[in-house]
């Protein structure tokens, strides 16, 4: 069954708005049903837990309370790979201590078990049912196209939490995509931080984080990247001009998000996918794949 | 000459140590953690050097350093860590005792965490447009990506919109107590 | 009626310091059967054990309580003691005041208390004492040595050379071993194949050595100076006897795979000799990649061209079974399986990551490009060379936390070789210490350094390949920054670890492995090359990682401890073993079920009944094999079976004398 908890976090509006409208696309197209927690409230994100820890807790806490009463026998599925991470420190913390979980109810005033698993959208689409729903949904391949597909660090990390395996290179994302039809390229940066808020508030020290991406990609074969987190996709894609005029490279390389390649794929146009949004522009790239794969109706 | 003096008794170093569950002797000083950070060239010290400050007991050396306010939390350190040295706890821990005593070596970090929790506090979610506004205002960097803002409002990705929780008082009341008991940790 | 004599020890300071032994004496004195009682500043010196025999004589004693250390320090001090008097060695017990109280303890006052209570449930014990009598095993003259690397090698030929017979197993077509596949040793430089060899010419050709390749461990049973092994031989598919070794028959085999001994770096054909100098010199068919014996295709050519008609397509596997007196084993070690454990270093991907073997293979002159280092990848002359110390070993998190030992001496040797035989190279070598602890070695790191190698103090991250570099993240932990190293190849130097297959081996011989696999010595200080099961010992990296020369030394120990074994006749067995009153026994074997040394069998015997004679079973016990454990004594449901020494009615004096 198809049907999950949404957690979507605050930057599904904004910065993430892309990331949005093309897992909308994509759930409507797979009958993924994606039933978002009512009046979820913001996970907290790495502002919290630089604050306290039990703010950190309180804030995730509150929305597993929520999903628990109101969509109860449900997973979670989070597409943003911080809120991600928050949602399963808190549910790891709370299963862990009887002690832990009656402080986060004393302070939150909610009662929560957390009982639910957390899962990626990546985890989602995975699934063998997930997997299935998306390869028939299918209807044209961006054959020819070179991505290296970018995880980030918090989908994986920490290893004790997440139980990931491979922290190093992982392969999910690529089995994923290449539904799409674009080819994989083996890189070396899939799990290397893309420096996070501090992209905004260390500008400095953060930037070169995104350069070392794109150049690992680049070096590597890649002609795009493929993102699986708002706050990365962002990072990638807002920074990409900067870097080529303040460090002197010269990447072109658009920054996609996954579902945005399946969403296409399944016949989405640029527009609903959001293309023209991209802060480095993202159109080309594709319509010239599709052309060429002669697959663009 | 800097004198190691071996300090024994409950000290900062062991506090932090304690929070975060670390067995400070653990750490054999590799510097796999500090090869591994994508943050480690703008540090003004390695994190190697931050669990070697705590065994030397010199907490308050790290309180004081940026370094800590540098760190993304990528947990890279911690994962490639041969003896599973919980670093990025040490920071977090180091950091809860800098915000104690009001000091944070890198202001703009602060800042902006500061502005991101006092919008959750109001509205119960984060609100980009006024976290950007207030952090470009109040660290200094006026004009910080304001480049990019024609484009985000041409394509409606920042708009006047305030999203909030209708629940929000009960998600004030919760920060407001969780604050609390993070003063009291 | 007892005349018990209780002697305890001042040990200096050691007891005396922590509890009043007078008082102990003292009150040993009034206990039942205690004829005489005193105390003596170290009982276990001339003087002391003169005492003993002092007070034997004239109180007429029939039995002795030492109150001192660990039974385990002196039982057997005072056991030899009492051969030369009318009291029997077994009429003996030692009450442990000094481990199990006078050093555990702070309180003088409770630890006297104690001290007496100890003394006390000793004297019970020792007033059911009853004379015990050892009994004499035959010594079978022969020894198995178990892997034929240096170890095996050199500690058959120290066996062969003292006059007993040997057979040394191996289990690949070779001997030789991991040091055949080196190319020098440290310190000296020596060729290692050089070295080598004289000593696997020397072994096969020994009068007194029956080298069997192919060849392993198929079953074991029986006891020290009697064991009954079957070995396997595999089937070689050709006949040694016929071949001379022309080697005609590898230049016409079609098939071809991954040659083992070049550590992947080239490929063999299926029948082949492992290396040119292998010992026996005569080559085997590996029967996996051989066309016809695997059925793939019809083939034959070896035996078409074989000019002695030498092949043999119908060979079988031989089950050989002997009699051994001692067995050594000498099965070595394998290096860790590194790709699936660091995927940060590539995880395998990148074929100019290689480990510190196939760097040995590469630039040893028989090896796959002839002694040239020359990248896997391209065959290129590499300029910038790293070399990562530590690759699964001292890593927790990766499963193994101890030292490899001979790294750091061997990284000096790939980097001072490196330099040497490519002009302009540059090496890096990234440590995170550097262990130098043999003859000369520290002499030999800094002729390394002053070759030019540079040594950077930091882990290694990561290493990934950009623009046809490999790029090694590591910091440099002196200067406090991380660095970035761009190689044309890296050289992992991996951990040694136990070969995964041994563990069978010593759950057949009843000998332990430690957490990692490694073989357990009997004690790590003073008995490093004997094992919990008499008569089967150890030599080399079979118990822990070591080079060379602790190898050799440690084979040489381990014959010369088999020489002792043989230079009897007979040996002395325990006589601390389970014994069975057969009017007792009912035959539940309960006993035979329990015992982990399969000591005990049933047996059927003739028994005299009211009624005339009848047929019944009892549990008969294997002196040689009984190893006095009393798991035996504690399932028998009748008391038939007790453990002589330790007997039911012993221990419950003990308990009773402490608790009543």
């Amino acid at each position: 069954m198809l049907r999950y908890a949404y957690y979507p976090g605050c930057s599904m509006d904004t910065t993430g708005v892309t990331y949005r409208m093309s897992i909308e696309y994509l759930a409507r197209k797979i009958g993924l049903e994606l039933m978002e927690i009512p009046d979820w409230n913001c996970c907290g994100a790495s502002s919290a837990h630089a604050k306290g820890k039990w703010q950190a807790l309180a804030l995730p806490a509150r929305n597993l309370a929520i999903a628990e009463k109101r969509l109860p026998g449900l997973d979670i599925c989070v597409p943003c790979a911080a809120c991600y991470a928050r949602l399963l420190a808190a549910t790891a913390a709370i299963r862990e201590s009887d002690e832990t979980r009656a402080r986060i109810e004393e302070i939150t005033g909610v009662t929560v078990k957390a009982g639910a698993e957390i899962l990626t959208l990546m985890d989602v689409l995975g699934t063998d049912e997930g997997f299935a729903a998306c390869a028939a949904a299918v209807e044209r391949k961006l054959t020819g196209l070179k991505v290296a597909c970018y995880y980030g660090c918090l989908t994986s990390r920490p290893r004790a939490i997440t139980g990931v395996q491979n922290i190093e290179s992982p392969e999910l994302m690529e089995k994923i995509v290449s539904l799409s039809g674009v080819e994989c390229v083996d890189w070396d940066f899939k799990t290397e931080c893309c420096g996070g808020s501090h992209q905004v508030d260390a500008p400095a020290a953060a930037r070169p984080l995104v350069e070392r991406i794109f150049r690992n990609a680049k070096a590597n074969g890649a002609q795009a990247i493929v993102t699986a987190c708002p706050m990365c996709h962002l990072n990638l894609d807002m920074r990409e001009e900067e870097i080529n005029r303040k460090m002197g490279t010269a990447y072109d390389i658009p920054v996609y998000q996954f579902t945005q390649l399946l969403a296409v794929a399944m016949g989405a146009s640029a527009k609903e996918v959001g293309l023209q949004k991209h802060f480095y522009p993202a159109f080309k790239r594709l319509d010239r794949t599709l052309r060429k794969a002669g697959t663009l109706q | 000459m800097a004198q190691l003096q071996f300090d024994n008794s409950a000290s900062l170093a062991e506090k932090i140590a304690a929070d975060a569950g670390v067995t400070l002797s653990d750490c054999y000083q590799c510097g796999k953690c500090s090869a591994g950070c994508p943050m480690s060239a703008s540090m003004d010290i390695q994190p190697r050097q931050a669990v070697r400050l705590l065994q030397l007991g010199m907490a308050d050396e790290l309180v004081r350093s940026r370094m800590i306010w540098l760190c993304a939390s990528c947990h890279m350190c911690v994962d490639r860590c041969p003896n599973d040295v919980d670093l990025p706890a040490l920071i977090e821990n180091a950091r809860y005792e800098a915000q104690r005593i009001k000091l944070c070596a890198v202001p703009e970090v602060g800042k902006f965490n500061d502005i991101f929790m006092e919008n959750v506090k109001n509205f119960g979610k984060s609100q980009e447009v006024i976290l950007e506004g207030a952090y470009n205002l109040l660290s200094g960097n006026l004009l910080q990506d304001m480049g990019s803002v024609p484009h985000m409002l041409r394509h409606g990705i920042v708009g006047p919109e305030i999203r909030t929780v209708r629940e929000r008082e009960h998600v004030r009341r919760m920060l407001t107590a969780a604050e609390k008991e993070d003063e009291g940790c | 009626m007892s005349r018990t004599g209780v002697f305890v020890c001042h040990c200096g300071s050691n007891i005396a310091g922590a509890l009043d032994v007078e008082r102990v004496a003292e009150a040993a004195g009034k206990l039942p059967g205690v004829r005489y009682a005193a105390t003596y500043k170290y009982m276990c010196s001339e003087q002391g054990q003169q005492l003993v025999r002092d007070a034997i004589a004239e109180h007429g004693l029939d039995r002795i309580v030492i109150a001192s250390c660990s039974p385990r320090m002196h039982e057997n001090t005072f056991r030899k003691l009492l051969k030369d008097t009318p009291v029997n060695p077994y009429m003996l017990e030692i009450a442990n005041i000094r481990e199990q109280c006078a050093w555990v303890h702070t309180d003088r006052e409770q630890a006297t208390e104690k001290a007496i209570d100890l003394v006390r449930m000793a004297v019970a014990k020792v007033s059911k004492n009853k004379p015990l009598h050892s009994s004499f095993i035959p010594v079978h003259k022969k020894a198995l040595v178990i892997g034929a690397g240096i170890a095996g090698i050199q500690a058959a030929l120290d066996i062969a050379d003292a006059g007993y017979e040997v057979t040394l197993l191996e289990k690949e077509s070779s001997i030789g071993g991991h040091m055949v596949m080196l190319d020098k040793t440290f310190p000296t430089l020596d060729c290692s194949a050089c070295i080598s060899t004289p000593k696997m010419s020397e072994v096969a050709a020994h009068p007194n050595v029956t080298l069997m390749t192919g060849s392993t461990v198929e079953s074991v049973g029986g006891y020290v100076g009697n064991f009954d092994v079957t070995i396997r031989q595999k089937a070689k598919y050709v006949n040694h006897d016929l071949c001379t070794g022309c080697g005609l028959c590898e230049t016409k085999c079609p098939a071809k795979v991954t040659s083992e001994f070049n550590q992947q770096l080239c490929t063999r054909t299926a029948i082949f000799r492992p290396f040119p100098q292998a010992v026996p010199a005569k080559p085997v068919i590996d029967p996996d990649s051989c066309r016809k014996l695997s059925g793939k295709a019809r083939c034959g050519v070896c035996q078409a061209v074989c000019p002695l008609g030498a092949i043999d397509f119908e060979d079988k596997d031989k089950l050989i079974t002997d009699t051994y007196g001692a067995i050594v084993v000498a099965t070595g070690y394998e290096l860790v399986d590194w790709a699936p454990l660091y995927p940060e270093y590539g995880g395998g991907k990148y074929p100019d990551v290689i480990t510190g073997l196939q760097y040995e293979r590469l630039v040893n002159a028989s090896g796959p490009t002839e002694g040239k280092i020359l990248r896997p990848s391209d065959k290129s002359v590499p300029k910038e060379i790293v070399i990562v110390k530590c690759v699964g070993s001292r890593d927790k998190k990766k499963g193994r936390a101890y030292c490899s030992r001979a790294c750091c001496m061997y990284s000096a040797k790939h980097a001072h070789q490196i330099l040497d035989k490519i002009p302009d190279a540059c090496v890096t070598v990234f440590y995170m210490d550097v262990r130098t602890p043999g003859k000369n070695y520290e002499e030999f790191y800094d002729r390394a350094r002053e070759d030019g190698a540079r040594y950077v103090r930091g882990r290694v991250a990561k290493i990934f390949r950009e623009n046809g570099k490999l790029i090694c993240r590591g910091e440099d932990t002196l200067l406090g920054r991380s660095v970035e190293v761009p190689a044309d190849m890296v050289i992992l130097e991996t951990a040694m670890t136990p070969a995964p297959e041994i563990r069978e081996l010593c759950a057949r011989l009843s000998i332990s492995t430690d957490e990692y696999g490694w073989v357990q010595e009997a004690h790590p200080k003073l008995r490093p090359v004997e094992t919990q099961t008499a008569g089967v010992y150890l030599a080399g990296t079979c118990q822990g990682p070591k080079d060379i020369p602790d190898t050799v030394a440690q084979a040489g120990a381990a014959a010369a401890k088999v020489c002792i074994l043989f230079s009897k006749n007979e040996i002395e067995g325990s006589p601390m073993i389970s014994a069975v009153d057969e009017n007792k026994c009912c035959g539940c074997s309960a006993c035979v079920r329990v015992c982990p040394y399969r000591a005990v069998t049933l047996e059927e015997i003739d028994s005299r009944e009211i009624n005339g004679t009848v047929k019944r079973h009892v549990a008969r016990v294997n002196a040689g094999l009984c190893q006095g454990c009393g798991a035996c004594a504690a399932a028998c449901r009748t008391g038939a079976i007790d453990l002589l020494g330790f007997t039911n009615a012993q221990i419950l004096k003990e308990v009773d004398a402490l608790c009543l």
